[in-house]
């Protein structure tokens, strides 16, 4: 009795969110950065620099979406691209019928568009959650080169069926005129929209911190690790896999709503493998399989992007040698440079 | 014969030209460790790989008491009571020896789609884990990493691991391969305590573990069991000395 009692108060100190070693510490720092950064550009006039950060933090979200399949999941997957697309679209397309008061998809049985974000999250959520569903069934039968060659080539697909349906803008994107509601918020005042966007980040990091560390989390990790000595212990890889992507792409297309009312704007290079490539640039940025690690990508990615884009068009190249940089010699990317190796049970 | 925990009948497995697996027949009693004996080649992971699902035979069926195994997948074998180890031990390196055990207790328990509840804390869990692992006599490792183990550690693991699932059968690959005199000894001693848990099927280089151990002893040669029997038995089987044994050995 005493030793389950001492079990369990070990377990519950083991899991309490935030025991602050360094990994919290620099977790908790990020967003501090965050926060502080947009607060005080919103209280100096910047607006500009708030929206910077609302970038930094829907990308973080997108890059968190993915970090589940990829690095928790151990699943490639170089097609997140068609969920954030998909995500961005829903929240234009809805933005566009509400505007024009028609139902959805011009289909007369649907109900109105809607530019109230929280139904649009919703739909965009389920949306590519079903999307995720089709392609995982169909793209999980393989595995390395030909699991990422799949899920490429499913986003391909969406990116030009994208371009080809001239309703909703094809080639030249959709504008959302004015950015969708949220209850009586002020969503157009950008510092507003900053916490909307980290209040969404903050709820999917604890999400997925709590969904690691459950049953789920345990064979989704071993899944990774050696599917074979899963099967064994008697649970199938596959649907557990499934449902870690099925996640991955909701939260990535969670992100992608947001970008779009961010932008303005959706158009097909949300869909483009370009940005399925960013997306995964900045998991691998920031570590792969690091919980905090897109948000430190992201941050790291949207910095360079601006500071970098300032000075020279070829700021990729730059962005080339910082990744090459990490691959070689920090494979925790720059959130284990920073927070040191991850500690397993 | 309706008694057997494990009974495979008129297996077949062919490669081309090759017969790999040759109307193989025997069955594996309650309270018994039965030996599975052949030179390299003779297809005995063939045979493994068949009854642990991840290849299926031509034809022939499979009864884990009493139930079919045809058309189960691995996991689907696991839960119905088909633990088993491996030649080359297969576990989750960077994962601490509990963390190991306590994924058979996960699936024991059939519940993998829980999102909430931290599994760390989990004493329905761990408690289970900790048990086989003191009946493994592990406890003092189950904090540490599989990478830090011995190789005879690996073994105890993998079968704390199957024990975990509550089996009804244990299918041990080579578990002596690459064990130390020490490592060996202390292995045959745990498994003559464990068959009475646990009726075991024994894949085996040592020819004299399997003598000590196995009360009865089928020999493959050429995908073909040539011979049936207990240890005193095969020992004396012209046939069997012939293909496999050598008269050294005898």
């Amino acid at each position: 009795m005493t030793q389950s009692h001492t079990l369990t108060a070990t377990g519950l100190a083991r899991t309490t969110r935030f025991r602050l070693d360094r990994e919290g510490w620099i977790s908790l720092s990020l967003l501090l950065i965050l926060v502080v950064g947009a607060t005080v550009a919103y209280l100096a006039g910047e607006r500009f620099f708030v929206n910077l950060a609302s970038r930094m933090v829907i990308i973080a979200l997108a890059g968190v979406g993915l970090n589940l399949a990829l690095g928790f999941g151990g699943m490639v997957s170089f097609g997140h691209a068609a969920y954030f697309g998909l995500g961005g679209y829903v929240a234009g397309i809805g933005a566009f019928h509400a505007f024009d008061m028609t139902p959805a998809l011009g289909i007369p049985f649907l109900p109105n568009g809607s530019d109230q974000m929280i139904p649009l999250w919703l739909t965009a959520i389920a949306l590519c959650g079903l999307l995720a569903y089709g392609i995982g069934r169909l793209s999980l039968g393989t595995s390395g080169v030909y699991f990422i060659m799949i899920t490429l080539a499913f986003a391909q697909m969406i990116y030009y069926f994208a371009i080809s349906w001239p309703t909703y803008g094809g080639e030249d994107g959709l504008p959302i005129y004015i950015r969708n509601q949220l209850w009586g918020l002020n969503t157009n005042n950008s510092l507003v929209f900053f916490f909307l966007c980290f209040g969404l980040l903050v709820l999917a990091l604890s999400f997925c911190h709590r969904l690691l560390g459950s049953r789920f989390g345990a064979a989704l990790t071993m899944a990774r690790l050696n599917p074979i000595r899963l099967a064994t212990s008697g649970v199938e890889p596959r649907p557990i896999k499934l449902m870690a992507f099925v996640i991955s792409g909701m939260i990535t297309g969670l992100a992608g709503a947001l970008f779009a009312d961010l932008n303005g704007f959706v158009g097909t290079s949300m869909l483009d493998w370009h940005r399925s490539g960013e997306i995964m640039v900045i998991v691998i940025l920031g570590g792969v399989g690091r919980l905090y690690g897109p948000v430190a990508g992201a941050m790291l990615f949207v910095a360079m992007e601006f500071w970098l884009g300032g000075l020279t068009e070829y700021w990729q190249f730059f962005l080339g040698l910082v990744l090459l940089a990490v691959v070689l010699f920090a494979r925790g990317g720059v959130f284990g440079l920073l927070a040191g190796r991850s500690r397993h049970e | 014969m309706n008694d057997a925990v494990l009974r495979i009948q008129n297996l077949n497995k062919r490669f081309g030209a090759l017969h790999a697996t040759k109307d193989v027949s025997f069955n594996v009693m309650p309270g018994e460790i039965h030996a599975l004996i052949g030179p390299n080649g003779a297809g005995k992971s063939t045979l493994i790989a068949q009854i642990a699902g991840t290849l299926p035979p031509d034809s022939g069926t499979l009864w884990l008491d009493g139930q079919t195994l045809d058309d189960l997948s691995v996991a689907a074998r696991a839960r119905q009571g088909l633990g088993r180890s491996f030649q080359v031990s297969s576990l989750a390196e960077s994962l601490s020896v509990r963390r190991n055990v306590m994924m058979a207790v996960q699936a024991l328990q059939g519940t993998s789609f829980r999102f909430w509840t931290p599994v760390n804390s989990d004493t329905s869990l761990r408690e289970p884990a900790e048990a086989v692992l003191e009946q493994m006599a592990l406890s003092h490792r189950a904090d540490t990493q599989v990478a830090e183990l011995s190789h005879g550690e690996r073994r105890q693991v993998e079968v704390a691991c199957a024990l975990a699932l509550k089996p009804k059968v244990l299918l041990l690959d080579e578990p002596m391969a690459g064990l130390g005199p020490e490592g060996t000894a202390k292995l045959t001693t745990l498994l003559e305590t464990l068959k009475h848990q646990v009726p075991i099927l024994l894949i085996e280089h040592d020819m004299d573990a399997v003598f000590r151990l196995a009360d009865r002893i089928s020999v493959l040669v050429a995908g073909e069991v040539i011979a049936h029997g207990t240890s005193e038995t095969i020992r004396n089987d012209p046939n069997v000395r012939e293909a496999y044994l050598g008269d050294d050995h005898a």
